[in-house]
Formats: C-alpha cells, structure tokens, sequence
C-alpha cells in the first residue's frame, strides 16, 4: 500500500479570496452608463454664411424653457404633459395643414418610398432654466420619436423598434429623423 | 472481527470548508465582470436627473467625463458653493476643456477617435449656463457626440 498523499489545505484560499473581493468592492464603481445621446451641431466657421440654417418657417417649431422654467412650444405657453401630443403632431402633419412641416417623398434605402417629415425640433434655453428642467423636455422630445418609431415599426414590420435588426433599425431612423437643434445660446453678454 | 466495525471515537466531524472559496470566487467574478474601474475622485457632487428615455453606452472605453456640479463639503471652503467643472481629478474652467478634449483624443485608439463621445455628468439643480458653456467649448474643440448622463427612474 502505497502513502497517503496529505491533502492540501485549502482553507486559507477562502481568505485570500475575500481579499481579493474586497479590493474589487473598494475599487470599481458599478455604475450602469446610461444617458440622452445627442449630437452637437458644428460650429460654424467665421465668416461663412448661416445660409443653410435658415429653415422655412412652417418646418420648424420653436421650443423655449424661459428662467422661470416655462415651457413655450410654438411661441405659446404649453404644460409639459401636452408636449408630446404637439411633437408628434408636428412632425407627422395627418391633416395636410399648411401651418405644419411638409412631409417630402424620400427614396429609402430597402425601403421605398416614405412622406420623410421635413421638421425641427429647435429647442432653446435660457442662461438661467434649471439642467433637470432641460432634461426633462429633451427626454419628452425623445419620447416623441421614439413613439413615432415604434409606431412606423409596428406597421411595417409588426415589431418593436428595439426588436428590429441594425438594418431596419437604420431605414425606421431615416424615415423618422431625430432633427433636435440645440440653437446657439440666446443671451450673447456672458459668452467669450 | 465484524466488517462493520464500530466507530469508537464520537467526536464531531469538522464542517468541510474547502468549498467556502468557490463560493467566495464565484462573487468575485460577477464583482469583476459587472463593475468597471473608477476613473476619478468625485470633487463635486452630482445627482444626476431621471429621464425615462435612457440609452446604452455603445462603448465605455471611448467615453470621457465632465463633471458639473457644487463642490463636495470637503473643497467648499476653497471652492466656495458655486457649481464648478471637473475634468480627471481637478476644478477646471470651461477654458481647459479644449486640453483634456485633445489629451482624451490622443490617448485613444486612431480608428476610433470619431466615436469618441463625451459624458456631461451634471448635477440636476445646476443652472443650464453652465452647461451652455461647456456645450459651446465642445462644439469649438468638434467634440460633437455628447450624452447627457441620466438615470432611468424607478418603476
């Protein structure tokens, strides 16, 4: 009969362990990254003309967050709660009125063709509207296309946006465009 | 001499601890794969605002942060009350934007410099002209994918 082979001890692997759990807990964050993504327009390069920038009027509406944190949506004041509804009749026009944004035939890639909406959403703020304020009115505005969204998916593919792949994800963004503006800054004293 | 033979001693037997560790391993790994490192101190406190309309990030590695909000108790006495900007591990102006924008697009990889987005981590009672500032400051140095950090806010 052969030895025995003593067996290892293993409590201390316990401890180290531990150890090494408790340097991870103290170290990392778990912090899940989340947030409203956006793009920033480009600056413009001195001395070009704003040409482009100039929008018929009847494509664009204007929304305001003034000091006080009103809210204004087409030079009129309006509850945040009805914002939604006024985006998303905005930027579909179902009654073919003249005061709202012309919807223009567009070839879609793997699509056809699609009454792509023409309207912006200009979203401007004042030096002093609170950041949660701002927030909140850009996350209703994301609400709105993102509705829209869901809405031209489920017509057409029977699906969810988030349920579609990467390719029809990119014909549903280009027939429903996010086109929020973030103007440049109204009060021109403070900037350098 | 009977095959089974009576087991004399009556001491109790030792709780076996060997598996102590796979179960302590097993946390440590969901630790290591669901958290990420800290990049920075926070020196300002932010609270950031709930929006229900969050998104991912696509990629963290490619992410840099602004952080605006009132200094933490700790600096007030030196920093005063007055929301402040921090990059990395200092109060910054808006002015130093445009150095931690080039030092972040440096330290990334070339190909994927163009999906660099930048994280403004704001507090939600700071006032918009801050931030004004600091989106104009980006929109100088081209920064132009921004996300403004929010949390989805509980059911």
């Amino acid at each position: 009969m052969g030895k025995k082979t003593p067996a290892i001890n293993s409590s201390s692997t316990a401890d180290i362990a531990f150890l090494l759990l408790c340097y991870f807990l103290m170290t990392t964050t778990m912090g899940s990254k989340m947030g409203l993504s956006r793009r920033l327009p480009p600056m413009p390069q001195e001395g070009q003309e704003q040409q482009n920038q100039r929008v018929n009027s009847r494509n664009i509406i204007i929304v305001r967050i003034n000091s006080q944190d009103r809210l204004f949506a087409g030079g009129e004041p309006i509850d945040i709660s009805q914002l939604k509804d006024k985006i998303k009749e905005f930027l579909t026009n179902p009654n073919d009125d003249p005061n709202l944004p012309v919807r223009e035939m567009k070839e879609i890639e793997g699509f056809g063709q699609y009454p792509v909406s023409q309207g912006v959403i200009s979203l401007q703020n004042d030096r002093s509207t609170s950041y949660n304020k701002y927030i909140e009115v850009q996350n209703v505005l994301a609400q709105a296309i993102n509705e829209l969204r869901d809405d031209f998916a489920f017509k057409n593919y029977g699906k969810k946006f988030s349920a579609l792949t990467s390719e029809q994800q990119d014909i549903v963004q280009d027939a429903i465009p996010q086109l929020i503006s973030e103007a440049e800054p109204v009060d021109i004293t403070s900037r350098r | 001499m009977s095959k089974f033979k009576e087991n004399n001693n009556r001491e109790v037997p030792g709780i076996t601890s060997s598996s102590l560790s796979d179960i302590v391993f097993m946390l440590l790994f969901f630790f290591m794969v669901t958290t990420q490192f800290r990049d920075s101190e926070n020196m300002v406190s932010v609270n950031i605002p709930e929006a229900s309309e969050v998104v991912k990030l696509e990629r963290k590695d490619l992410n840099s942060y602004i952080n605006i909000g009132v200094p933490i108790p700790a600096y007030q006495g030196r920093y005063g009350t007055e929301p402040r900007i921090q990059l990395n591990d200092s109060f910054q102006t808006t002015a130093d934007i445009r150095n931690f924008i080039a030092a972040e697009r440096e330290s990334k990889n070339e190909a994927d410099r163009q999906f660099m987005t930048v994280s403004i981590r704001a507090d939600q009672n700071v006032r918009m002209g801050i931030v004004t500032d600091v989106k104009q400051e980006l929109r100088r140095c081209s920064a132009l994918k921004i996300m403004y950090s929010a949390r989805k806010p509980a059911e």
